[in-house]
């Protein structure tokens, strides 16, 4: 043992705390659950009123595949859908791309058309079940393309719930599905958060991400400065436009990562909370209190997990699952323990969802709202936090915003320095993991039966299904409804109108995506040395 | 003896780019020259690159589960501009995989859980071998 002990991000932890070790004027900065500044949690009762929801993000091969894996999921009693798009869809490329093929339904379901939306949500009611899209760079389309899947069922628009990523500024720090440049990238994202303002009142056009810059790498201080710092440039962006805050603050949503160090990670989603309504009031002058309340989505962390014993990392996703709870999670994900390297198992999916009902009808934790309010500890970690990010933040602002100062490469550097030093504190043995650096055995890696293998035959199938689609539409509507977008891409406005007809017209994905390539460009990153 | 030269990029569509450039950092803690290529780079990019920079190990990053067919295509590559530099793989490979890898032609496989300072090692060690071949 260290004679100083810190959190994972480096914060000081003393051998116990006390009273004295809470600032004055705790009351205020806590408030009451459902109240401002939210510390406490987004609503007044949280678990008892209703439970987050479960929400395990699946979805690979074609759009039939996906539906299955959707409807096995939705038996077995989880109350929403999070879709998992292919790489080529992400990118803006058909499945019959040269650059795709290697990559067709892989890492998630491929989508060329709205035909194909259709069937991935063929006997799943929209109006009823909400969505969750991880898709950026390409949201737009895939945004109309689920607007026209849910006309096709009869959904009225005002039904439908859910959220669009659509988080185009992490992509260029973090995930790295970026097509074009950040400004027309940035220009997307809003026309987006703008049109859902008018059209979709239950659904989130945005969900502002620090999970990617985290599982990247960054710390928990580090990813909460960088969330706030995204949701500061889109909401300047959207002020420029002529938006009035109030009108999309309230359906702005957050991502954030838990991970292992519980009482950081429950402090750090507390302190994200009080930030951001002191944000949303003092930069942006809000007047309703919706426009403070942070909701978020929590996704445990995959680079917890360990190819080694990887039992243990049933273990260590109910960890974080009870962080997440702890710190007022809307929506969870829990990772499958054979995550570390493959596609998880019907199996481990099962067991990832059954850890959330645990925790959630046998554990008791969700009987009352954020029950370590108080704790000297996590009080005093929470202030810190809340701190700690402002000073980032105030860096950041220096730097110009989060748009300016990724552009520079500052948070890129902090993600990558910090990813190195956690990799040399495990293989040092500083930094513990069981099964790996501590308690490790010879033969460790067990192998799965059954692991999960892409159907070879998928990216045929699929782009031959596209071929015929494409030949069966009415070539001069859908000529006509492309040009459209053309137009308003390079002469301005909001582009979901003729997005929605485009694909209506059977417009596909790639032919979309390449309209704004051409006006556009496409973004290469700088090289980080 | 001048350092091994390394050049490093990800191949595909898959941006999870924290392995290598952590496995970038450390092999230039190590000594070794770093030629980092970044995303989405294409075969033909990686070997041009290859002889130009006169790379003694080329090492690829996979995480989308694309690395048998992109392994395939950057070994038939390699034969098409007729070098021999051993080419590395490392990402998210089952353990089968391992094996039909190195059966394909690949000089070293990092699968998930390869520590650091083994991964360092063996791609200094297969640099090497390439200098003094």
């Amino acid at each position: 043992m260290t004679t100083t002990e810190t959190t994972d991000a480096g914060i000081p932890v003393a051998t116990f705390y006390a009273e004295t070790d809470v600032a004055p004027g705790l009351a205020g900065r806590l408030g009451a659950p459902g109240a401002p500044p939210f510390t406490r949690g987004p609503y007044p009762t949280m678990y008892r009123g209703r439970l987050w929801t479960m929400r395990q993000f699946a979805g690979f091969g074609s759009p039939e595949d996906a539906n299955a894996r959707f409807h096995f999921l939705l038996e077995h009693g989880q109350s929403a859908l999070s879709v998992a798009f292919d790489l080529p869809t992400q990118l803006g490329y058909d499945s019959a791309h040269p650059s795709a093929r290697a990559d067709v339904g892989r890492v998630g379901v491929a989508i060329d058309t709205a035909d194909d939306m259709v069937d991935l949500f063929e006997g799943i009611p929209l109006d009823e079940i909400s969505i969750n899209f991880t898709i950026n760079a390409t949201a737009p389309i895939i945004l109309a393309m689920y607007l026209v899947a849910a006309e096709r069922q009869g959904a009225a628009t005002a039904d439908l719930a859910g959220t669009l990523q659509n988080d185009i500024l992490k992509e260029f720090l973090a995930r790295k599905t970026f097509i074009y440049p950040p400004a027309p990238s940035l220009r997307l994202g809003c026309d987006v958060i703008e049109y859902a303002a008018g059209a979709l009142p239950r659904f989130n056009p945005i969900s502002i991400t620090g999970y990617h810059a985290r599982e990247a790498g960054c710390d928990a201080v580090q990813e909460v400065a960088l969330t706030m710092a995204s949701a500061i440039a889109y909401s300047e962006a959207l002020v420029a436009r002529g938006l009035a805050f109030d009108s999309f603050a309230p359906r702005l949503s957050f991502h954030f990562a838990t991970t292992m160090d519980l009482f950081e990670e429950v402090a750090k989603l507390r302190a994200a909370r009080r930030l951001w309504y002191q944000i949303a009031t003092e930069r942006f002058g809000a007047t309703e209190p919706a426009s403070g309340r942070l909701r978020f989505f929590s996704g445990n962390s995959g680079t917890t997990l360990t190819a080694q014993q990887p039992l243990n990392n049933v273990v260590r996703s109910t960890i974080q699952c009870l962080g997440a709870v702890l710190g007022g999670a809307q929506s969870i994900h829990v990772m499958g323990y054979d995550e570390a390297y493959e596609i998880p198992s019907e199996e481990a999916v099962t067991l990832s969802l059954r850890t959330q009902q645990i925790i959630a009808l046998e554990s008791g934790v969700a009987r009352t709202a954020d029950p370590l309010a108080g704790s000297y500890f996590v009080e005093s970690l929470t202030d810190e936090i809340e701190a700690r990010a402002r000073a980032l933040l105030a860096e950041l602002d220096a730097a110009g915003g989060a748009a300016a100062a990724i552009e520079a490469g500052i948070p890129q550097r902090w993600i990558a320095e910090s990813a190195y030093r956690l990799e040399r504190e495990v293989s040092s043995g500083e930094r513990p993991r069981v099964g790996v650096n501590v308690y490790a055995t010879e033969g460790d890696e067990t192998h799965f039966g059954g692991a999960f293998a892409a159907d070879p035959g998928v990216a045929e199938r699929h782009a031959a299904r596209t071929t015929e689609r494409v030949a069966a539409r009415d070539a001069d509507t859908c000529q006509a409804a492309t040009s459209a977008v053309t137009v308003v891409a390079r002469e301005g406005g909001n582009l979901m109108p003729p997005l929605i007809d485009a694909v209506r017209a059977g417009a596909t994905l790639g032919e979309l995506a390449d309209v704004f390539r051409s006006v556009f460009g496409e973004f290469r990153e700088p090289r980080p040395w | 003896m001048s350092p091994t030269r390394v050049l490093l990029a990800k191949p595909g569509l898959d941006g999870h780019d924290r392995g290598i450039k952590v496995v970038a950092m450390a092999l230039r803690d190590a000594g070794a020259e770093v030629i980092y290529l970044g995303l989405r780079r294409t075969p033909e990019e990686i070997w041009h690159t290859a002889i130009e920079e006169d790379a003694d190990v080329v090492g690829v990053s996979v995480l989308s589960g694309a690395h048998l067919s992109l392994a395939e295509v950057l070994l038939a590559e390699r034969a098409r501009v007729g070098v021999d530099t051993p080419l590395v793989v490392g990402g998210t490979v089952p353990a089968e995989d391992v094996d039909a890898l190195r059966a394909m032609g690949i000089g070293a496989v990092y699968p998930v859980g390869a520590s650091l300072p083994h991964v360092v090692e063996s791609v200094l060690a297969l640099g090497a071998r390439e200098r003094t071949a």
